[in-house]
């Protein structure tokens, strides 16, 4: 790639807007904030560097620690049913017929088209007390009861499905964050897994299934190992944004359910701390960093193997 | 000639359609017999690829019956079938060890693991590659990860060991090494070998039979020797070898006989059984003709006066192409028997193109 050299014109009035663009809009603002993460609160605006570690310290505060660990805990769970349910979906994809590849893929990217907020809305809609899943089973519910009436046993239907029907709380709990991570990212993982099945040579598959293999086996000894780079970003792509994810956890979590996205809101919005917020920041970023370190070591490891 | 081996397998008016309107493989029949080295022969787009994949369980034919050693296939999946495949891109895992990949299919059948180290080494030994357990794919030559292919499938000791072009990927030396070695290979282990490929010459110099198929159907199966020199169609003569072909008109038919009449050469009468009527193809190999100087002599020849047009130089033979008075077109193939910097002829030459006539073919279909 030497061409540039040659262009140098045009090298440098295709280079240089984005280039400004990216020091003046990203990295000048990321640089102030790792300045603010060793500075000091002063009054209600003013913020000291004093080159202190105490946002730092103050990091390895138990209650902190322990939203640390639950947002990690919360973001991976989210992660591993994205990568069992987007494996599948990422197969049925690559085998379905040509003709409707684009589709499928157009509809797993569908939901990007909408904002989160409104996502976020539609599933609380769903899930919520008087949502629609809670009627659709009211609905079966009731039924059921009007069918052990009809054949005269309407005490075993009340012993079997309880005196009056219950609504299922479904929203402001964890399990409710992690669903709406999961229902967010999904398409995060969807996308690169299909990308690394689609190169995989399909005579491999139908080796494996010559050989003896059934499909789950072969899918764990031959499209696993040979699809790891893909799953890795997989992991990674969809582990990163939703270890930081603040608005679904907000929307959809209890009153425990914070996420450390929460935290670092709440430090610079209501706490009004900004270089503690700045610390959280750069933690979570160097988390980040190692995610990716990881996935460059496995990238050439794989290189160097295949 | 009945053959009294069993069959092992049987296809039975077999027909394959993707979609609609395209039909891949047309009722076609086949026994295929124990122990035999098969091959379906064909240009790309006939469907032979198709049939070995449906035999393999890869592709479900819409119509007709598959028999593997007398068992149904009709709704049993790849990895329950008695057959493994040899694949065009040979499919080793790249991610396992040579040893790894030849054991895979015993791991998979739950054969004990002691068992296995002993077979795999056997397999490896089989196909000339002892020792090479502990490598990985990518220290091997494509030639080696063919083996390596070829050891996996007969190391689950199938009843059929299906290969798809097997050799296409090699250079041309190697290929003519793998074919005399996979012909011995077959014939020591005994199972029955089926193979798909595009090159004639694969097929005539390693299989007990082939069948040559075009556009779904099968045109004509026989021993490589038969095929040859008796094919029943002018695409089944054309295809395999090379051959002057000419249009004739049938003047009459019967008593082991058949009367013709050849543009550009004339009347011929000439050993047919069975039927023959209106334009029929006439045909004779190169190899099968010779020039001279003057007319031969011999009356059970035919002979025709002609030009020289071209000589190609082959090394080991000529091939001279001429256009007779009549205004055929032939070409005639002139071994080297002996060592000589002197072209059998030059362009513009005046010969005579002569063969026997019970070396004519007649070509009803």
């Amino acid at each position: 790639m030497e061409s540039w050299r040659k262009f140098k014109q045009v090298f440098w009035a295709v280079g240089i807007p984005p280039t400004f663009w990216l020091v003046l809009f990203f990295l000048v603002p990321l640089a102030l904030i790792w300045l603010f993460s060793f500075g000091e609160k002063q009054g209600v605006v003013g913020i000291d560097i004093t080159w202190t570690l105490d946002n730092y310290i103050r990091v390895f505060n138990p209650d902190i620690l322990k939203i640390f660990w639950k947002s990690l805990g919360v973001a991976g769970l989210a992660t591993i049913i994205c990568l069992f349910v987007g494996l599948p979906v990422a197969l049925g994809i690559v085998y379905a017929p040509n003709k409707y590849k684009g589709l499928l893929l157009l509809l797993i990217m569908l939901p990007f088209w909408t904002n989160l907020l409104i996502r976020t809305y539609a599933l609380i809609a769903v899930l919520r007390q008087r949502g629609f899943l809670n009627f659709t089973l009211e609905w079966f519910d009731q039924k059921m009861r009007f069918l052990f009436d009809l054949v005269g046993l309407g005490g075993l239907g009340a012993a079997v499905l309880g005196e009056q029907f219950q609504a299922l709380e479904l929203l402001y709990n964890d399990k409710a964050v992690i669903l709406g991570l999961v229902y967010v990212h999904l398409p995060f993982m969807i996308l690169p897994l299909y990308a690394a099945l689609e190169r995989l040579d399909r005579s491999y598959l139908e080796a494996s299934l010559d050989l003896g293999a059934g499909h789950l086996r072969t899918i764990w000894n031959v499209v696993v190992p040979l699809a790891l780079p893909g799953i890795v970003s997989g992991i990674i792509i969809t582990f990163i944004p939703a270890l930081g994810s603040f608005l679904t956890p907000d929307l959809l979590g209890g009153p425990d359910s914070a996420m450390i996205a929460n935290i670092i809101e709440r430090q610079f919005k209501s706490a009004n701390d900004w270089p503690f917020g700045s610390a959280l920041s750069f933690l979570l970023m160097y988390i980040t960093f190692g995610a990716l370190a990881l996935r460059a070591i496995m990238a050439r490891n794989s290189k160097d193997g295949i | 000639m009945t053959d009294t081996r069993k069959t092992i397998i049987g296809i039975n008016g077999i027909t394959k359609r993707f979609g609609s309107d395209v039909i891949a493989v047309d009722n076609v029949s086949i026994d295929i017999k124990e122990g035999e080295f098969f091959a379906l022969l064909g240009p790309s787009g006939c469907g032979k690829t198709t049939l070995l994949r449906m035999i393999a369980g890869f592709e479900m034919p819409s119509e007709g019956q598959l028999l593997v050693d007398g068992q149904d296939m009709e709704g049993v999946s790849p990895n329950k079938r008695p057959v493994n495949m040899v694949f065009q891109s040979y499919a080793v895992f790249p991610h396992m060890s040579v040893a790894d990949n030849v054991a895979y299919g015993l791991k998979m059948e739950g054969v004990a693991s002691k068992e296995i180290a002993g077979r795999v080494e056997e397999a490896l030994g089989l196909v000339q590659l002892p020792g090479y357990g502990a490598r990985m794919p990518d220290q091997l030559s494509g030639g080696q990860r063919q083996r390596v292919a070829l050891a996996r499938a007969l190391v689950k000791r199938p009843k059929v060991v299906l290969l798809d072009e097997p050799l296409s990927a090699l250079d041309a030396k190697l290929r003519e090494a793998m074919q005399l070695e996979l012909r011995n290979l077959q014939a020591s282990v005994g199972i029955t070998f089926v193979m798909v490929t595009h090159d004639q010459d694969e097929a005539l110099s390693m299989a007990d039979r082939v069948a040559v198929m075009q556009s779904g159907c099968v045109r004509q199966l026989a021993a490589p020797r038969d095929l040859y020199e008796y094919p029943t169609s002018r695409f089944v003569a054309d295809f395999i070898g090379k051959m002057n072909l000419f249009q004739a008109q049938v003047k009459s038919c019967g008593g082991g006989e058949v009367s013709v009449s050849v543009e550009g050469i004339g009347d011929l009468r000439l050993p047919h059984e069975g039927e023959a009527s209106g334009e029929i193809g006439i045909a004779v190999r190169p190899e099968k003709t010779t020039v001279s100087p003057d007319k031969p002599t011999d009356t059970e020849c035919v002979a025709l006066e002609g030009t020289v047009l071209q000589v190609a130089y082959h090394g080991d033979e000529n091939h001279v192409h001429l256009k007779t008075d009549g205004g055929l077109t032939l070409s005639v193939t002139l071994p080297n028997h002996e060592r000589t910097l002197v072209a059998p002829a030059k362009p513009g030459d005046r010969r005579w193109i002569s063969w026997r006539q019970k070396d004519t073919l007649v070509l009803a279909d």
